[in-house]
């Protein structure tokens, strides 16, 4: 049973795509490991940036094995801004 | 205490919501926007978050703290939007009853904040040029 979910975008993503959000539309539930591919292949000059970021689910931390469902809330989250190259 | 605004950090304010009579020590940090990186001259900073997200991930670092050390109170507040340098980004206010445990956990409390909150800037740079700092993405620049 096929469905469409809704990704938000933040900084880099949301500059260079120009939205603040993008859509994927799956057969199935997948893995976030997939959903990256999809993501790398649809954007490929966003390749590097995408292995790099996180993938969130209702606003947690995923990891690569776990399943995106319908409903689930999903952002893709760019490095964030730490350490010694940082204003602060 | 959690916020995300938009308008110029109080930290005045927010230091005074930390303290507390059994609190002997009161330690807040500021993290303003600096003028130089290396060699590049920043005139200004944006910042962007991912609201819902980062207040979790702050509740989730002062619950942290507060498992690892003595704390009265904690307050972190985040300014968002366009910054000039000098301004102040971020302020983490702690008290503890004895001032190790205050400083060393305001800044165990800023150096996970720095880890895991989606929170992002752009630099805007002297020359005009502007770049979201994605540590290990940097994109190239001709100067």
């Amino acid at each position: 049973m096929s469905f469409t979910i809704e990704i938000r975008l933040f900084a880099r993503f949301r500059e260079v795509l120009g939205r603040e959000t993008i859509q994927l539309t799956l057969p199935s539930p997948e893995r976030v490991d997939e959903i990256r591919k999809h993501l790398q292949s649809k954007y490929p000059e966003l390749t590097i940036l995408i292995d790099r970021s996180a993938i969130a689910i209702n606003g947690e931390y995923a990891q690569n094995d776990q399943m995106i469902h319908e409903k689930d809330e999903v952002a893709l989250i760019p490095p964030v801004s730490g350490g010694s190259t940082s204003a602060v | 205490m959690i916020r995300l605004i938009h308008e110029p950090i109080d930290y005045g304010a927010l230091t005074e919501y930390v303290r507390l009579p059994n609190c002997g020590a009161v330690v807040t940090f500021l993290g303003t926007v600096r003028d130089l990186t290396g060699d590049q001259v920043t005139v200004a900073l944006d910042y962007e978050a991912y609201p819902p997200m980062a207040e979790k991930k702050i509740a989730e670092i002062i619950e942290d703290a507060r498992s690892k050390w003595p704390i009265g109170k904690i307050g972190v507040v985040h300014r968002l939007g366009h910054l000039s340098v000098g301004e102040i980004s971020v302020g983490v206010a702690v008290s503890s009853p004895h001032r190790a445990e205050a400083f060393e956990a305001c800044r165990y409390i800023m150096d996970r904040f720095k880890e895991l909150v989606p929170i992002w800037k752009k630099e805007n740079w002297a020359d005009g040029k502007t770049e979201w700092v994605h540590p290990g993405s940097e994109t190239t620049r001709s100067s």
